[in-house]
């Protein structure tokens, strides 16, 4: 039988491609003109070509928020992956407790950034929140507005609390998937308990992991309303993260060509991560 | 059109120039299909993925001359395009 070959239904792609043109391929393009001019006000640019780059490149302070935002978010990942491993599998596998342990692992998921960045606020103080108050309770000296390792350690417990069940849940899934013939042979060879997770639910974990690791590396490497809400990047600039380095050039500044210079650089380190995290998930399926 | 949201003709040059790859490509691509190869590359790779790669690589090799020495960016851009090509032939 002679298969047909007719793609004109590719012009229904038409409409979404004009959308994406006009809401994100010309609003990016204007970031790369904005980076190459110096902009006062309307009507007032001057060409400077790729001095923003150079600047933005040799600025210490970018240079320390980005640092600051690859061992934050590496610091996310190391936590958070292993922690949501342990969580998947310890929870119930069937019945009303898989169920509450479900319902109870959503509700962080569900509460909006600023909203978790104002509990955190609050929880953590040492005069009126439970946390604070607790931890100074026990002699320990605590106060995440002075002191920069309590904030770092406030601001990574927040992401945990906040982020820990996105992995978990995902990886629950991942674990429900594997069919029960697997483990009554790992029964009859009678495999450990460590076998067990390592030759057949990590493997079998893979593609669910890779999606977790991407995720969780996305979104941290752009938090912003928490940290901000939380210590506003302090004490001093101690957990301000590149988002809000970012914010603050663009909009506090009003630097328009170094924020878009900055914009830019942004944008090529979350492309390329981005893109090698895609190459390995496609991979991953083909070795399949 | 230029003066609108106060475009450069540095910028528009540059937006042209990969406007024309992407064409000349879709075109090459209708012409004679390409099929899937490993080349020196860890990954098995299309001919869109090799232009892709190259041209993520270009922008890194752009900034990496900014950041670390003074030297024109033409330089650059002659490294960007022997190694666009190096890539898209063996790559």
């Amino acid at each position: 039988m002679q298969k047909v070959q007719n793609n004109k239904a590719w012009w229904l792609v038409l409409p979404v491609f004009l959308l994406v043109a006009f809401s994100a391929l010309i609003p990016l393009m204007t970031v790369v003109n904005y980076s190459v001019q110096d902009i006062f006000g309307p009507g007032q640019a001057f060409y400077v070509g790729t001095e923003w780059f150079k600047e933005v490149l040799s600025n210490e302070r970018l240079q320390d928020s980005l640092i600051r935002q690859f061992i934050f978010s590496g610091a996310v990942l190391l936590i958070q992956i292993p922690l949501g491993i342990g969580v998947a599998l310890m929870m119930p596998k069937s019945g009303i407790k898989g169920s509450l342990c479900l319902i109870l692992l959503a509700i962080p998921l569900l509460i909006p950034w600023n909203v978790v960045g104002t509990i955190w606020q609050i929880f953590a103080r040492g005069d009126i929140g439970l946390f604070g108050w607790g931890i100074n309770q026990l002699g320990i000296d605590y106060n995440y507005t002075g002191d920069t390792l309590d904030a770092w350690l406030t601001v990574l417990l927040m992401d945990v609390w906040h982020w820990t069940p996105l992995v978990a849940l995902l990886c629950y899934s991942g674990l429900r998937a594997i069919p029960e013939a697997f483990y009554q042979a790992a029964e009859i060879d009678r495999a450990s308990k460590w076998a067990v997770f390592r030759y057949i639910q990590l493997p079998r974990l893979k593609s669910v992991l890779i999606i977790a690791v991407l995720l969780r590396f996305m979104d941290s490497f752009m938090i912003y309303i928490e940290p901000f809400v939380l210590t506003g990047g302090g004490p001093g600039s101690s957990t301000t993260f590149l988002s809000q380095t970012l914010t603050t050039m663009a909009i506090g500044q009003f630097d328009l060509g170094r924020a878009a210079a900055f914009s830019l650089i942004y944008f090529l380190i979350v492309l390329l991560i981005s893109w090698l995290f895609f190459t390995a998930i496609t991979h991953a399926d083909k070795e399949k | 059109m230029i003066a609108w949201m106060n475009w450069t003709p540095t910028v528009a040059i540059f937006f042209a120039v990969i406007a024309g790859i992407l064409a000349v490509m879709t075109v090459f691509e209708i012409v004679s299909p390409c099929t899937e190869r490993k080349g020196f590359l860890p990954i098995a790779t299309t001919r869109g993925d090799r232009l892709f790669i190259g041209l993520l690589s270009a922008a890194y090799i752009h900034l990496a001359f900014l950041a670390v020495s003074d030297i024109t960016l033409w330089v650059a851009l002659a490294v960007s395009v022997a190694w666009l090509l190096v890539l898209l032939r063996w790559g």
